[in-house]
Order: structure tokens, then C-alpha cells, then sequence
């Protein structure tokens, strides 16, 4: 078997994986083995052939793919070795990882450091459990995604979208392009779960009707899909009796959420959050083992591919700083989701880095909310907040508390706090929402 | 003189204001439901020039993959998306593509390139 | 077009466990054999869709077909699966019973079972139930304890039955329904399907949902099959330790109950409820039907984590109608044909005693058995890498690259094994059959991401454009055609040899785009 040794093992070559190991190599990591299992760089970026990636961090308005190269350059410029169509099997002790492909066959890799960038798999059709029969043409959003984008091959000519998320809207647009007709895009919430942007010229444009409040009840067709019975739900999402009525497709295409893929983590032994479904990470990205860091879609949904990168850039630092021996020492301070917030990542800080570096808090509200401030608030005292206009579930919101924004003597309190085993809010770091009464306020407030 | 009422989502920020348009003779003469000037500006624009990126893939043969993914290089009149989808229906290139190769100029007419969003190396021959 | 001729000293008519067992006792000796399937795979009827148990055989009353065949079949598993290459485990199972007059029903049923000769039954108290299945209900009272029940792979075990008889010479025709049988003096001489026609000595009956419409044909019109549709929850890996061995509440007239059991392979299933439907097609799983098994479960293991939810199902049971028995023996009039019809549970595990009594009516009804010589009752199980050790893995990889391409990432199927399953004696041409035989596209992700890749390897394989192939068969595509005239890459093939009809080039579509490199 053969045996490998290096700095920083990544595995996922997806943006995140793209990401950092680029920036581990950069801060100073020797060797940095990239791993992806599929036969090219870029992940699911190279599916995702429509505009909208990179606004926000590189100013341009790119495709997937060419995001994705974006990036890849990067890591050829950073020298990071790359390793494809391989596949991890297992994390054993002291980071050892055990993979395989078709050209080495099985190996033995022991990295000082390890990011995991697997990203997320679709929910499916059993994660949603839709009754009825089991025929071909129900395809989760992104394997069809796959086939006309990549494959070159239709999956259907008359499709029903169960969802609204990004990825379904996306994909309703694509196959109208494409010569199919979609029938309908259902969302069982009240509101759609994906960019206003996207609804508007995805749905809006097509003449694709959405229909709020809706799912399917059942899917009809033994061995292609003939149809499927649609109908209103109430506020259980129980279907409502007397509203169903039948659409007549030969596809159903599935956009109703991510799942991270922590399948390695768990082997690991990594701790996952139960909300996130993701593994606990610190401000440096690193799990609940030491020298297993991770990045993007594993740790938790991003909407946006710029985050993903950011939070990448912060698990490559992480790993070479590890890997340096340079990884803060001592205490960390729990966070919390407070009033509106579903979950904040990370879902630990370290005291040193709160009053050395920038903390970047990433989180996703409950509810749609208008005027409202995102407040963090450190052992009850707020530390820093921001104002948003409008904050909805479907956008993550990020807030940075500023390096020497918190006062020492602060931290001091609540690191004693936390060592004194306290669990309340005197040894935490919250977020939470606050309204806010003027419209006058925007932007940041220092 | 005809007015009309349109009404649209604002796409310019996340806040998805709703906008209500009086169109008079075409032409607009009042926005309302924006809560900055970019709405204002986003309904004029997409009332009486809407334009789109648009984004497909052509055929290529001996490449890694048999399509290649292209974009318009900026946004193009969206009464002209069909056309831009058929042009690009009709083409087949040649691996090797490079991402930001023009595919088709001034595609239908529109005075915009299509232009190829990644690059598409030669398949590689036994193993990839 | 002339049908084709064939004849065969017996036709076995279905293609399920059933019928695959009889077809491998057959293949012990001197007959012909012809194996016939509607469907295109074996093991596609009521065998693909079940809860995968060995029973004990304490629930049928004595002297029932059902007693005798599920006690003499379970005592056969051990041996059956070590030949064939199946997973069995004989995990033992429980019946939990929640209330005094429910303890009462355990006693019953274990005084049925020691009559009916299952060995070893005892009611265990609350303080063993616990320690057996820690998850169990705190409502748990009493348990009976059946130490020789298991679990198993229904479709393996039909899947390597057939390749076993195929591999003795059985011959195996799929997608051959039966349209009519011709008797002439009171014997069945000839099976008609679309295709083919067979002049058949002896014919049996093991057709499942439809052996009701076979006999018809020969004229028995003494039983109807009534289909009985149990729905089920099958749960990712992670829920699989909820339960050790299956777990049944206590039974009602009609069915065992709702059962929460471990799968050979790991996970977690749930279910059937039970209740007639009108259609033999009718395989649609209901939203009432899916509350009722979970809330079913939830009273012998609270709080079933339905966010690991993978797939659900629904089965048909082939209910004999009158008597509920399983029908057993020649038809009335035409001694050589002979029934295995009516087989509900517990059919799985009475399958390979079943196929020794249909033999032996075989032979008293004038068919001679001269054991072949070279029969072979071997059938190696095919090798997964998911079992493998890490040495063993690395050989394979090192031996066959394809053994280190890992393409289903959740039950980890190498692109090696898909092959492998594509070439065995018993012909696999769909997704669906990839999926029965290598457990590709059945993990947390089903399919999402490995089923481009293995449309892929079907298509290169057998020569099967990649948007004519199917999941399971007939209509059932998966893809409709091109996207804009694209072609499907042939991407894992040396360059030239997948130039073949697997390429899009033989469609005519994109000449030049066929080559690949």
C-alpha cells in the first residue's frame, strides 16, 4: 500500500477544498494534497453553468465554471497537488487517512492537518417522504443539473419542481431552455426558499407559475412518471382535504434542501451540530478534533459560493497555522443563536482570537424580518451589532466583530465565567435579532 | 393616450420591494413601492429595456465533455433570449476551448458575444 | 415473426424466490428446464418488496402448509445461504407484548410454535427484553423469544438461486409473460408467452400475485389471489441500531404487525401495515398508510428518527383465497401441473422447503430424477468491497483499476463490482437490477449522485444507448433523449472500444462527437 505523508490533506475539491488549500499553502503549509472523488476540479461549480457567482468577493459576474477555474488557477499558482477520481474511505486515529483510486489503488495518507470540504448531498425523495408509486423521472434538482448541463441528455420534457430553493428555480429555467415545459413549482412554506432574484427571472420570466403553500401528495406512474397530485397545506404542512388537483408530467425534479456530508466526520469522531447538521467548528474552522478543520457545505447550507470561499480562506489559515504549531492556546467561548437566529456558525471562539483578529459570525434567521439589528452580544453586553434592512432564512447574514472591538477585561469575565462551568449567558457569546424603530439607520454602526 | 399599471419585484437588493409602474403611452411616468433610488431605476430599466445574461452550453466534439458551458458577455434584450438559445443550438465547436473564447459574435444580432464560461480541455485518451 | 420453439421437460412459471428454488432443485438432476419471468429481472414481484425475514414458525396454526414449510425451510437457511452466497443472520426475534391479555396471546403463540416444532421458544420478562433491545418501548412487558429466526437478502437469495440454476443449466427467460397454456387429455403440453412457445412436459406454478390467472388457464379456477399491500420505511445506517433483531407487536388475524427490524446490510426497516387492494399493480405507498406503520413502530421502538428516512416501499402479498394457505400440489384434473401459489409470509423462509416438496410431487407425478452428475450447488458470493478488508481491497484495486474507482459513494460500489453484476449467468440490464446486485444507488443519496455514472456503465457494457436505458425495465427510461443534440461521453473506457453501439455515434447523432478522444 502506498504511503503518503503531507501538511495538509483537503478533501473535496470543490470550492471550499479549492479554497484552502490555496490559502493553506499560501500561509505557509508544505505539502497540501488536494482530493476530490470526481475526475476534475470544481464540484458541483462545473454543473452550475448560469451567472451569478462571485459579485460579491471578486466584483464580476461569473458561471460556476468559471468560478471554479477562478480558483483552481489559484491552486496551481499555490502549488497544491491534487489527487482525482479518489475517493476517502475512512479518518482513522491520529488523522490517518486511508483512499483509494483507480491509478495508485490503495493508500495510507497521514497529513499533520486535515480540512474536510465534501459539501452536501441533496435531500431526496425519501428525505421529503412523498407517497405513491416508484417510477423513473424523479430526479433530485442537481442530478438533473448534471445530465443536460454535463451529459449532454434530458431527463424529461414535462417537469413539476417540488421547491423553490435556489437549485430548483435555477433548473425550471434551464429546462424551458432547454425545449421542456415545467409545469409548476410547488414550496410547501408560505414563502419561497430561494432568491428573490431567482424567482423573478427563473419563474417570473418563464411564466412558470409558483404555487406557495403547496406540495406533492403523490406521484403516479409505475414505470415513467405520468403525473402527480399536488395540494395545499395547512400551517402542520398536512395536506389540506378538498384542494388536490393532478399536473400531468413526466418528471418531477426534487429542490428541498441540502444535507451536509458528514459521513467521514462521524468516522472521525467528530461532534456534529444538530441544527447545522455539521460538524461544531471554531472561529479557525477546526472541528471538535485537533487538526481536523472544515470548510463550506459540510459545515453548514451556504447560498452564496462567495462565503463558502471566505469561510475556506479561514480553514486553510487554520490548518497551516496548526500545522505551524501557531493555534491559539487556552480558552474558548461558547456561541449561542439568540432570539430569530436558527444557528450560528462558529459555534465556538477562541478568547485570544476575539481580541487579536477579526471574528467573522455566520448565521441564518428563523423568520423574514424587516428593520432589524444583529446584535452580538458577549457575557449580556452587546459588542457589536449591524443594521439590515430586510434579513430572510433563505440569505445567510454574517457579522465581523472587529479585531480590539471587545474589551480585555470583557473577555476576561466571561472566559472566567465559562471556566467556572456557567452556561448562561454571562459565559456566551450570543446573537440574536432586535427591531429597530427608524428607517433612518444603515449600514454599519461602529 | 393608454395607461397602464405594472406591477414587478425589485431584484436589486435582497429586500424584493414590490413596484407599481404607471406606464403612460409606454413610457413610465411613476414608480411607487421602492424604498431606494436603485428600485426606481430598476423598474425603469426593466420596463422599458429588460435585458438578461444568458447562459447555455453548445456542443463539442473531442473534449472532455460533450458540452461546453457559454454565456452572454453582458446582458442582452430579453425578447432576444430565444434567439440567442437557438444560435447557440446550431453551433458545435472543437476541443480545446478556452474559458472567455468568443463562440459566437455579436450573437443574434444582438451586438453581444457569446462566449465560453470554462475551459474545455481535450479528452484525454486511457486514463483522465 | 415465428415464436420461439423450445421444450423442456419442466417450465417453472415466475422468476421470484419461489420459482427460483424450484428451478435449483431441479437443476440437481437430468431434466430440462425452462424458467420463465414477466418482469425484466428475477426477483421483482412480492420477492423485492418484503421485511426480509427467516421466521421461526410459531404464528401459523398446525398442520397448515404455512406451519409445516416455514419450520423445514428456516432449519434449511443456514446451509442454503452458506451454498449460495447469501447474507443470513440468525439474530432470533421477539414478539413484544405491552398489556396482560397480550401476554396471554405469547403463550398462545408459543404453545403453536412448540406444536408446530419450533425449537427453543421462551417468554422472557421485561429485565431480558431490555438487555436484548435497549431501545425498546418502556410499555414492554413480556416478549416471546424465537432464537431461530433471522434476518436475510430476499433478492439476493432469489438473484443467486437463479444464477445457480442458470449456471446448472436452467434456462432463464425474462420478460416473458405467460399469455396461455394448451392443455390437451388433461395435461398441460405446451407454455405460450409473446415471444416463445414451449412444449412442456410437467409445468409449475410459482407466478405469485398472478398464479390465480396461470391456473386459470389449465382450467383450476379453485383459488383467486388477493393482493395484500404492506408499506414500508426503510431508514439510513445510522437508525440501524435501533433495533438488533426483528421486533413484531403482538399479531392480529391478518398480519404479524408492524415489525421494526435491522436489514443484513445495515439499516433499519419498518413495516407493513396491511389491507387488500384492488390492483395486482397497485404498488403506490399512501400518506395514511405511511402514518399508520410509523406510529405501528413507534409503540415497540419510541421516537423512530424519520429526518434518516431513505426510501419507502410497498409490497403485494399474494393472499390464496379461500383458506389463506399456501396451495400446494397439482392442479385438479391436470396432474402435471403443479401449483406453489398463495406463498405470503412467511414464503421467503418456506421457499427452499417448498422447492423440495415440488420436486417431490414432480416425481410422484411421473417426472424421473437422475442426479446429475456435475451439478454444482456453489454458487460463490460475489465480492463487494464493502466487505473487504483493506488488504483485500488493495489486491483488488492493484489486480482490476475498476476495483479502485469507487462510483456509489454511500454504500461504497466499485466500479468493478457494477461490471461484474453486469455479466453474471443471470442477464442484469437496468438500474434498478445494478442496484439489486451491488447495492449501488440504495444508500442515504439514492442514486443522486452515482446514477449518471452508472447509466454510464450499463450503457458502455451492454451496448445500450444511455437514454434507452431504464430503471426497471419497459417504459421506465431515465433520461428522454439529448439535450441539443449532445452526445454521451464514454468516460471511463480505454479510447476505441466504447466506439460500439454504447456510443452515441451508432444513434446517428453527432457523428464525429462519438469518438471520444
Amino acid at each position: 500500500m502506498r504511503k503518503i505523508e503531507c501538511d495538509v490533506a483537503v478533501i473535496g475539491a470543490g470550492p471550499a477544498g479549492l479554497a484552502a488549500a490555496a490559502r493553506a499553502r499560501e500561509r505557509g503549509a508544505g505539502r497540501v494534497l488536494l482530493m476530490d472523488r470526481d475526475r476534475e476540479l470544481g464540484g458541483i461549480l462545473n454543473q452550475c453553468i448560469h451567472n451569478g457567482f462571485g459579485l460579491q468577493l471578486l466584483s464580476r459576474e461569473m458561471s460556476g465554471p468559471e468560478y471554479a477555474e477562478y480558483f483552481i488557477n489559484e491552486a496551481k499558482k499555490a502549488d497544491v497537488e491534487t489527487m482525482l477520481n479518489t475517493m476517502v474511505l475512512s479518518i482513522g486515529a491520529d488523522r490517518r487517512i486511508h483512499a483509494i483510486n483507480q491509478y495508485e489503488g490503495l493508500m495510507e495518507i497521514q497529513p499533520k492537518a486535515i480540512v474536510l470540504a465534501m459539501g452536501a448531498r441533496e435531500r431526496n425523495r425519501g428525505g421529503v417522504v412523498i407517497p405513491g408509486a416508484r417510477p423513473a423521472g424523479v430526479f433530485t434538482a442537481g442530478a438533473a443539473q448534471r445530465y443536460i448541463n454535463m451529459e449532454g441528455y434530458m431527463p424529461g420534457r414535462r417537469v413539476v419542481v417540488l421547491g423553490s430553493g435556489d437549485i430548483g428555480l435555477i433548473m425550471a429555467r434551464r429546462m424551458t431552455w432547454e425545449g421542456a415545459k415545467v409545469e409548476a413549482v410547488l414550496e410547501i412554506l408560505p414563502f419561497p426558499s430561494g432568491l428573490t432574484r431567482n424567482i423573478v427571472q427563473c419563474l417570473e420570466d418563464q411564466g412558470i407559475p409558483l404555487y406557495l403553500g403547496h406540495t406533492v401528495i403523490k406521484i403516479h406512474g409505475n414505470e415513467r412518471v405520468e403525473g402527480v397530485t399536488v395540494a395545499k397545506v395547512g400551517s402542520d404542512f398536512r395536506p389540506i382535504a378538498g384542494t388536490e388537483w393532478d399536473i400531468q408530467c413526466d418528471t418531477l425534479l426534487l429542490s428541498v434542501g441540502l444535507i451536509p456530508e458528514n459521513e467521514l466526520t462521524l468516522d472521525a469522531g467528530g461532534q456534529l451540530d444538530p441544527v447545522t447538521n455539521g460538524p461544531v467548528v471554531d472561529d479557525e474552522m477546526c472541528t471538535s478534533i485537533p487538526g481536523v478543520f472544515a470548510c463550506g457545505n459540510v459545515v453548514h447550507i451556504h447560498d452564496l459560493v462567495d462565503n463558502v470561499t471566505r469561510e475556506a480562506w479561514a480553514a486553510g489559515e487554520g490548518a497551516a497555522r496548526f500545522v505551524a504549531g501557531q493555534q491559539p492556546s487556552g480558552h474558548v467561548i461558547p456561541t449561542a443563536a439568540g432570539e430569530g437566529i436558527r444557528y450560528v456558525v462558529p459555534q465556538k471562539v477562541h478568547a485570544e482570537n476575539l481580541a487579536t483578529r477579526d471574528v467573522r459570525l455566520s448565521m441564518r434567521v428563523k423568520a423574514p424580518a424587516e428593520w432589524v439589528r444583529v446584535e452580538a452580544v458577549l457575557g449580556g453586553e452587546v459588542v457589536f451589532s449591524k443594521a439590515e434592512r430586510v434579513v430572510r432564512p433563505a440569505e445567510m447574514v454574517s457579522l465581523t466583530i472587529p479585531k480590539g472591538r471587545v474589551a480585555p477585561e470583557l473577555i476576561e469575565r466571561v472566559v472566567s465565567a465559562v471556566d467556572g462551568g456557567a452556561d448562561d449567558d454571562a459565559a456566551k457569546l450570543v446573537v440574536r435579532i432586535a427591531k429597530r424603530e427608524s428607517s433612518s439607520e444603515g449600514g454599519i454602526r461602529a | 393616450m393608454s395607461t397602464e399599471t405594472r406591477e414587478l419585484t425589485c431584484i436589486v437588493c435582497p429586500v424584493g420591494c414590490r413596484l407599481r409602474a404607471v406606464l403612460e403611452d409606454g413610457q413610465v411616468v411613476s414608480v411607487e413601492g421602492n424604498t431606494c433610488k436603485r428600485g426606481a431605476q430598476y423598474a425603469l430599466d426593466e420596463l422599458c429595456a429588460p435585458k438578461r445574461t444568458v447562459t447555455t452550453t453548445v456542443r463539442v466534439v473531442g473534449g472532455f465533455l460533450p458540452l461546453v458551458p457559454v454565456r452572454t458577455a453582458a446582458p442582452v434584450p430579453k425578447e432576444r433570449i430565444a434567439e440567442v438559445l437557438e444560435a447557440a443550438r446550431q453551433v458545435c465547436l472543437e476541443a480545446p476551448v478556452e474559458s472567455g473564447q468568443i463562440v459566437i459574435a455579436d450573437v443574434a444580432g444582438t451586438g453581444v458575444d457569446l462566449i465560453a464560461s470554462r475551459s474545455m480541455p481535450v479528452a484525454a485518451s486511457g486514463q483522465h | 415473426m415465428t415464436a420461439y420453439e423450445h421444450n423442456a421437460d419442466v417450465v417453472v412459471i415466475g422468476a421470484g424466490v419461489v420459482g427460483n428454488a424450484i428451478a435449483r432443485e431441479l437443476a440437481r438432476y437430468d431434466v430440462s428446464v425452462v424458467l420463465l419471468e414477466r418482469e425484466a429481472d428475477v426477483a421483482w414481484g412480492t420477492t423485492k418488496a418484503n421485511t426480509a425475514l427467516v421466521h421461526a414458525g410459531y404464528d401459523a396454526e398446525p398442520g397448515t402448509n404455512k406451519a409445516r414449510f416455514n419450520v423445514t425451510g428456516n432449519a434449511m437457511y443456514p446451509r442454503i445461504c452458506a451454498e449460495l452466497g447469501v447474507q443470513f443472520q440468525n439474530t432470533g426475534s421477539l414478539v413484544v407484548a405491552t398489556s396482560p391479555d397480550q401476554v396471554d396471546h405469547l403463550r398462545e403463540l408459543l404453545e403453536r410454535g412448540r406444536a408446530n416444532g419450533v425449537p427453543g421458544l421462551e417468554i422472557i420478562g421485561r429485565e431480558r427484553i431490555v438487555e436484548l433491545e435497549p431501545n425498546i418501548s418502556p410499555e414492554a412487558i413480556a416478549a416471546l423469544w424465537a432464537p431461530t429466526a433471522g434476518i436475510t437478502g430476499p433478492w439476493e437469495l432469489a438473484i443467486a438461486y437463479a444464477e445457480n440454476a442458470v449456471e446448472n443449466g436452467v434456462k432463464l427467460m425474462l420478460s416473458s409473460p405467460v399469455t396461455a397454456i394448451d392443455v390437451e387429455g388433461g395435461r398441460a403440453v405446451r407454455v405460450h408467452t409473446p415471444g416463445a412457445s414451449i412444449a412442456a412436459r410437467f409445468v409449475v406454478n410459482a407466478a405469485g400475485l398472478f398464479a390465480d390467472e396461470v391456473a386459470r388457464m389449465v382450467g383450476q379456477t379453485d383459488f383467486e389471489i388477493v393482493p395484500r399491500k404492506g408499506e414500508y420505511y426503510l431508514l439510513d445506517k445510522r437508525a440501524g441500531h435501533l433495533a438488533r433483531r426483528p421486533l413484531f407487536p403482538v399479531p392480529t388475524a391478518h398480519s404479524k404487525g408492524i415489525v421494526v427490524t435491522p436489514t443484513v446490510d445495515g439499516n433499519l426497516l419498518v413495516g407493513p401495515n396491511s389491507y387488500i387492494v384492488d390492483s395486482k399493480a397497485d404498488l403506490d405507498t399512501t400518506g395514511c398508510g405511511l402514518d399508520e406503520v410509523l406510529a405501528g413502530a413507534g409503540r415497540l421502538v419510541p421516537g423512530i428518527p424519520v429526518r434518516d428516512n431513505i426510501t419507502n416501499f410497498a409490497g403485494l402479498r399474494a393472499t390464496a383465497s379461500p383458506g389463506n394457505d399456501f396451495v400446494i400440489g397439482p392442479a385438479p384434473g391436470v396432474p402435471n401441473f403443479i401449483n406453489a401459489a398463495g406463498i405470503q409470509s412467511p414464503g421467503l423462509t418456506a421457499a427452499p422447503a417448498i422447492a423440495l416438496e415440488i420436486v417431490r410431487l414432480l416425481g410422484e407425478a411421473g417426472l424421473a430424477l437422475a442426479p446429475k452428475a456435475d451439478f454444482n450447488p456453489i454458487r460463490p458470493r460475489p465480492a463487494r468491497f464493502a466487505e473487504m478488508t483493506d488488504d483485500e481491497r488493495a489486491e483488488a484495486a492493484a489486480c482490476d483499476p475498476r476495483w479502485g474507482h469507487i462510483v456509489c459513494r454511500c454504500e461504497s460500489v466499485t466500479e468493478g463490482e457494477i461490471v461484474e453484476a453486469l455479466h453474471r449467468s443471470v442477464p442484469c440490464t437496468t438500474v434498478d437490477g445494478v442496484k439489486f446486485r451491488t447495492r449501488a444507488g440504495s444508500g442515504r443519496c439514492q442514486g443522486g449522485f452515482c446514477g449518471p455514472r452508472v447509466v454510464a456503465i450499463i450503457s458502455r457494457e451492454l451496448g445500450i444507448p444511455a437514454d434507452e436505458v431504464t430503471k426497471k425495465g419497459g417504459a421506465s427510461r431515465i433520461l428522454v433523449g439529448p439535450s441539443k443534440q449532445g452526445n454521451w461521453q464514454c468516460e471511463y473506457g480505454e479510447c476505441g472500444e466504447c466506439s460500439g453501439p454504447g456510443a452515441s455515434g451508432a444513434r446517428g447523432r453527432g457523428e464525429e462527437a462519438g469518438a471520444h478522444a
